[in-house]
């Protein structure tokens, strides 16, 4: 009786919520938004260096958010990996032989390294870019592990730590060098707009897929129980 | 000059991040070290550079505000800054020499410890909506990352809460940005806050105005939706509890004060103004009566951060509807509130490390007769709980009188009571650990001395404290700067 | 009324239904893919209400492609951090843990004792 009482009052403050939150989405729809941010973005998209205005947007108008996005994604993957046990990376389940698999795996893996390398490309003039090439990449990289592939470099080892830090250390070498070359922190040189943004996206690729495959290795497999628990005796 | 000292700012906590990631805990406490420096350093000499030639605004890539992101380098927003180094270096250094280098994990405390601190700093000179949403993220994703660091199932389990409460949070707020994107086309602070006094479209915005108050609310841990915070503060490590307490929960309230401060003259109302205040004292009176009530030392610390909050969120009543002076009042008022609780409660939390280690348990009832053996850090403690309490000569004494003239003069006198209720409450708390520990047990002579450097540092963060209220007046004219162009 | 706008309000009812998994939920993988729920309904405000002219807008477009990131990070650190609970306690919930008189009948081992 009370479960129901509770779930009832639940059910009609979610719906009061979303009822609220369509009344104001209706009203807003009304009305015609005073600052033409999209016109703005046309009129500037040259300066850029890229034709796509999403990639402008994204690395060069509002560069900072990305900057800072990435570093979130970094984190999530100290955080991970600062769980991780490395025997785990040896778990003898995790060692399949399936023929079909394999034979997939021949198929797949080469397609989706080129699909990776065709949607970073596509960024700077159409749909694409550095996360969904990463994405795809560790994708490819999930399903090698998950074929049974070795991936040594996945340890929580030195190798690990460089790739997951060598596209933000790139993005951040730049924004400084702009900064001290006169132009404010992220304001690319004019001339080297387009390479600069070329360069960022190749490197943030392979560090958004080492990070994801990153987190995707190091969910703890082995079942043993912490001896070091604590910290004192 | 200023804009080396931005890039400083700006770049170093997350090229820090980089460096300490790429080595092992010792040698990243080295650098570490020397990034403290150089932070401290480039927060000291901005915050002189915006006491001196006023404040400006820090466009990023060049681009101005509709279309690029604009940082607002304004008095409070170097006042929080400098807060946040000499804390957050306070802190790292405690961290440093507390925390065990031969655990394999403790290497990643640095590499967050620096995500953190560059967080802060996007949030306290964040001018752009969505860019703000992101600071939020940055420093949820790497306090709960510092809070299950060592990942036992208890800390897990706190660190798991935390983050689903951030997320939550986070997600209100994102949904007022994405309505009034959709509103008014524009994600910029400054040019929203414009469209709105203006006139643009009031009622359809008080709707994202409550949501991202609520979401923010959530993020500080504001009665009744305070559940996340003990279990978080009080279980991570000395050093990351302490930075918790004294700045992640201050970046929500900070942005839920701007936002405030900048649209609630038009958007609130007088209802929600006195809703958020009544929620403010009921924290006050239940957080410090908790507070009283626990049986570790430092789920009573955690405890008295959700107390202190409360009393920020008097912000909102005190400012809404009322003459400039009194609201100036009630801003400086809360701004001293923030520094001092920061300056206090890390000194709180630091010193609570050392005595839990020196006892080796986390009961308050296991801290008898420490006093005699550790009675400089039980002093740090003491000298942190009477700027909670708000005696003078404290910084929490000064911001208590300025939030009491203000309730009194815009003749809201039903604050004065839970003013005076906090602090009889947070004397109980304090005293309280201080009986345990004067307590003379003969069966306990094996106590662990810590080393001296741990000792100091509480010391000095509440002598800051205390001396707070002393200073207060230089260090408000600061940070009162952008109110007076302002205007609310 | 728009496609544009029909997708706003899509994401208005994905986000009442995921508040209320959210809060209702107490699988803590459900409460993810409850967070993730909301997430994709304000995704979609944010994008649908912004064009809801028809036109294009790139600017609420890469927002949420950053978004997306910042969720997608959240998440696997949320099912990291899960699935480590799981395999220490042995519960997927976050209700506290059995008193210590009360033996827990999960796997878990003894562990109350002290953090620090």
């Amino acid at each position: 009786m009370m479960r129901f009482f509770s779930v009832t009052v639940l059910a009609a403050a979610c719906l009061a919520f979303a009822g609220a939150l369509m009344v104001t989405v209706w009203h807003i729809s009304g009305t015609q938004a005073p600052v033409d941010l999209p016109g703005l973005l046309v009129e500037n998209l040259e300066a850029s260096g890229v034709e796509h205005p999403i990639t402008a947007v994204l690395l060069n108008f509002r560069s900072y958010d990305t900057l800072l996005e990435i570093g979130v994604l970094v984190i999530a993957g100290i955080a991970g990996i600062s769980m991780a046990k490395t025997t785990s990376l040896e778990d003898p389940l995790l060692r399949t032989s399936d023929s079909l698999l394999y034979a997939l795996q021949r198929w797949f893996v080469p397609l989706m390294l080129v699909l990776a390398g065709y949607l970073l490309w596509a960024g700077s003039d159409r749909p694409g870019g550095a996360f969904q090439a990463g994405a795809v990449l560790a994708a490819s990289g999930v399903l090698m592990r998950l074929g049974g592939t070795p991936m040594e470099f996945l340890r929580p080892g030195v190798l690990l730590r460089l790739g997951l830090a060598l596209g933000f250390s790139v993005f951040l070498l730049v924004a400084v060098a702009s900064a001290l070359a006169g132009d404010a922190f992220l304001a690319y040189p004019k001339a080297f707009n387009k390479p600069l943004i070329l360069v960022i996206e190749t490197v943030l690729t392979f560090s958004i897929a080492m990070v994801l495959l990153a987190l995707f290795v190091s969910a703890p497999v082995n079942d043993a129980v912490e001896p070091e628990e604590r910290e004192r005796g | 000059m200023t804009l080396w000292l931005m890039a400083g700012l700006l770049f170093t906590p997350l090229a820090w991040a980089v460096l300490t990631l790429l080595l092992d805990f010792s040698k990243g406490r080295v650098v570490t070290w020397l990034g403290i420096l150089v932070q401290v350093l480039v927060s000291l000499g901005l915050w002189a550079a915006v006491a001196s030639d006023g404040e400006f605004l820090y466009l990023l890539g060049g681009w101005q505000a509709p279309m690029g992101i604009e940082l607002r380098v304004d008095g409070l927003a170097v006042t929080f800054v400098l807060l946040t180094a000499l804390v957050a270096a306070a802190c790292g250094w405690h961290a440093s020499i507390y925390l065990d280098p031969d655990k394999p994990w403790n290497r990643y405390f640095w590499p967050l410890f620096w995500f953190l601190w560059a967080g802060l700093n996007a949030v306290w000179l964040g001018g752009d909506l969505f860019n703000v949403y992101v600071g939020l993220e940055l420093i949820s994703l790497a306090a709960v990352g510092l809070v299950a660091l060592g990942g036992q199932a208890d800390a897990l389990r706190a660190a798991i809460r935390y983050l689903m409460a951030a997320l939550l949070g986070s997600l209100a707020y994102l949904l007022g940005v994405a309505l009034i994107y959709g509103q008014f086309g524009t994600l910029s602070l400054a040019g929203v806050t414009d469209l709105v006094s203006n006139g643009g479209a009031q009622s359809n915005l008080t709707f994202p105005l409550i949501l991202m108050l609520l979401g923010l609310a959530l993020k500080t841990a504001l009665f009744p939706m305070h559940g996340w915070l003990p279990p978080a503060h009080g279980i991570a490590k000395s050093p990351v509890s302490a930075l918790l307490s004294a700045l992640v929960v201050k970046a929500s309230f900070y942005i839920a004060a701007r936002l405030w401060l900048d649209l609630g003259g038009d958007l609130g109302g007088y209802a929600l103004a006195q809703l958020i205040g009544v929620l403010g004292s009921l924290a006050v009176i239940w957080g410090s009566w908790l507070a009283f009530r626990q049986a570790k030392l430092k789920q009573v610390v955690a405890y008295s951060s959700v107390a202190q909050i409360g009393y920020l969120f008097l912000l909102f009543p005190l400012t809404w509807g009322v003459t400039d002076a009194i609201s100036q009042q009630a801003q400086q008022g809360i701004t001293l509130q923030v520094v001092s609780h920061a300056l206090a409660k890390a000194a709180m939390f630091l010193a609570a490390g050392n005595l839990i280690m020196s006892v080796g348990s986390n009961r308050v009832d296991a801290l008898a007769g420490v006093s005699r053996f550790l009675p400089f850090s039980l002093f740090s403690f003491g000298l942190a709980g009477v700027s909670l309490m708000g005696l003078p000569p404290t910084g929490g004494f000064a911001a208590k009188w300025l939030l009491l003239q203000a309730s009194l003069a815009s003749g809201q006198w039903w604050w004065l009571g839970v003013l005076l209720a906090g602090g009889l409450l947070s004397a109980a708390y304090v005293f309280r650990v201080y009986r345990a520990s004067f307590i003379e047990a003969t069966d306990t002579d094996q106590f662990y001395h810590p080393s001296r450097s741990l000792e100091v540092i509480p010391m000095i963060l509440a002598l800051l404290s205390l001396g707070l209220g002393l200073v207060a007046e230089p260090v408000l004219s600061v940070m009162s700067l952008p109110f007076e162009g302002a205007g609310s | 009324m728009t496609s544009a706008l029909l997708y706003a309000f899509a994401g208005v009812a994905l986000c009442g239904i995921g508040l209320f998994g959210f809060l209702r939920l107490q699988h803590l993988l459900r409460k993810l893919m409850a967070f993730n729920l909301i997430g994709s309904g304000v995704f979609l405000i944010m994008v649908g209400l912004a064009q809801r002219n028809g036109q294009p807008d790139p600017v609420p477009q890469a927002l949420v492609l950053t978004g997306i990131v910042v969720a997608i990070a959240a998440t696997a650190l949320a099912v990291v951090l899960i699935r480590r609970y799981y395999h220490l306690s042995g519960q997927t919930t976050l209700a506290e843990p059995a008193r210590e008189n009360v033996r827990p009948k999960a796997r878990a081992v003894n562990r109350e004792g002290a953090p620090e």
